[in-house]
């Protein structure tokens, strides 16, 4: 099942609603890495609220994103990850390292604005 | 008890006829029953010599072990053990408050059953074959109390450690709001698997439900943590972190710091400050908070 991805302002916002198979993950890395360059977006949301596992593959796959994003010059935050979720990720060693997480897609939103905001201000 | 096989040896081939078991039984009853008093003396003098249950008074041994040896009688008359084990389960629950331990229990029933088998030995040493008797009838019953005794005390001290460990867990670690999105888990006491866990899972629920961003575990009251629960405070460190919140942990003692630095814990992961007060200042700053005193406030141009 494919993943929606949404544009919100210079944002990406890609909110998996059920599980997804690995080819699913894959694609929705693919597309997202893809779209951040179309649209020239600044950031990206993984909401991932409705899973209630997340597997290495899954882990791997998100970090992927996320540092394929920033190649592209954009930042990735993951939003809604269940406690019980993160308590077995961190069981598994999938510690999401240098990837930014936020507890919803409010915060991740305001995370994402935050940190345009400081670049303009350098920039 | 080498002594009984010794002797019984020659003899035990020769099953004699006439008295069942239960004749025997009742003889051992009245027996017993008889020297009441004389043996029961006996009983409680060698508690005291022993140096067993050192806590109570020599009245109180006294008092307990009357009450101990009718219930035994009773028990070797009837054959039926539930009025013995209540009483055990009475007398341990009185008696583990103050003190009393294992081996004492165990031992003041094993002596009993020794005055006992004296008393049988002096009595019947004429007749060999009838004191062998007299001891296929006691020996189970006798080991089958001093069982029954030992299995009471030690299910009733289970229970009051069951009920304690629970006392303890529900006044396990609440986990408070500060300010807004500001969370503090103040850890006191000792911290086993169980409660690492309960810890673990209150804390990733009260950071959902406050919406916190920075949360501050102070760990001062805890005196020292193995590796896996060290480990385990760093898994809950990095969990909180998926999910959007900072950790601080304060009042990290010098046997912590070593146990940490063992485990090979990487400090990049760790946000730490020495004292409460500490974290909570860091943890303002972090959220934005700047926190002046009025008279400071209202002077300054």
């Amino acid at each position: 099942m494919a993943v929606p991805i949404l544009k919100q302002g210079p944002f990406l916002i890609a909110s998996i609603q059920s599980a997804l198979t690995d080819t699913d993950l894959v694609q929705l890395r693919d597309a997202l890495v893809g779209q951040v360059g179309s649209y020239r977006s600044r950031g990206v949301i993984v909401d991932v609220t409705a899973l209630d596992v997340l597997d290495s593959f899954a882990s791997r796959t998100l970090r992927d994103l996320a540092y394929m994003v920033r190649l592209r010059g954009a930042e990735t935050v993951i939003v809604g990850i269940q406690p019980e979720v993160a308590f077995t990720m961190v069981r598994l060693g999938l510690t999401l390292e240098g990837v930014a997480t936020a507890l919803d897609l409010e915060e991740g939103l305001f995370y994402l604005d935050q940190k345009l905001s400081s670049t303009q201000e350098k920039g | 008890m080498h002594e009984v096989k010794n002797l019984k040896s020659p003899l035990a081939p020769s099953q004699v006829t006439g008295e069942s078991t239960a004749t025997i039984l009742r003889e051992l009853v009245a027996h017993l029953r008889e020297n009441r008093t004389q043996l029961r003396q006996e009983w409680a003098q060698r508690i005291t010599e022993a140096k067993l249950l050192t806590a109570m008074s020599s009245d109180e041994i006294f008092t307990e072990a009357t009450a101990v040896y009718d219930q035994y009688v009773e028990a070797l008359e009837t054959g039926t053990f539930e009025a013995l084990q209540a009483y055990a389960r009475n007398l341990s629950e009185r008696i583990i408050p103050r003190g009393v331990e294992t081996h004492e229990v165990v031992g003041i029933v094993l002596l009993l059953r020794d005055v006992l088998a004296r008393s049988l030995f002096a009595k019947y040493q004429g007749d060999f074959g009838k004191l062998n008797r007299i001891l296929d009838a006691y020996e189970p019953a006798a080991n089958r109390i001093a069982n029954t005794v030992a299995v009471g005390f030690v299910q009733e001290r289970e229970r009051i450690i069951r009920e304690q460990q629970e006392a303890i867990r529900e006044l396990s670690t609440p986990v408070l709001q500060v300010r807004e999105r500001l969370l503090i888990l103040p850890i006191i006491g000792v911290i086993d698997p169980q409660r690492a866990r309960q810890l673990t899972e209150q804390l990733l629920r009260g950071i959902r439900t406050n919406r916190a961003k920075v949360v501050v575990i102070d760990i001062t009251g805890v005196a020292a943590m193995d590796s896996q629960i060290a480990n385990h405070l760093v898994q809950t460190v990095e969990a909180s972190r998926l999910l959007g919140a900072t950790v601080i942990v304060t009042g990290l003692s010098p046997e912590i710091a070593q146990t940490l630095v063992h485990i090979g814990v990487e400090l990049g992961k760790m946000h730490t400050v020495g004292d409460l007060q500490g974290g909570i200042e860091e943890a303002e700053r972090l959220l934005g908070y700047k926190v002046v005193p009025i008279g400071d406030n209202q002077q300054s141009p």
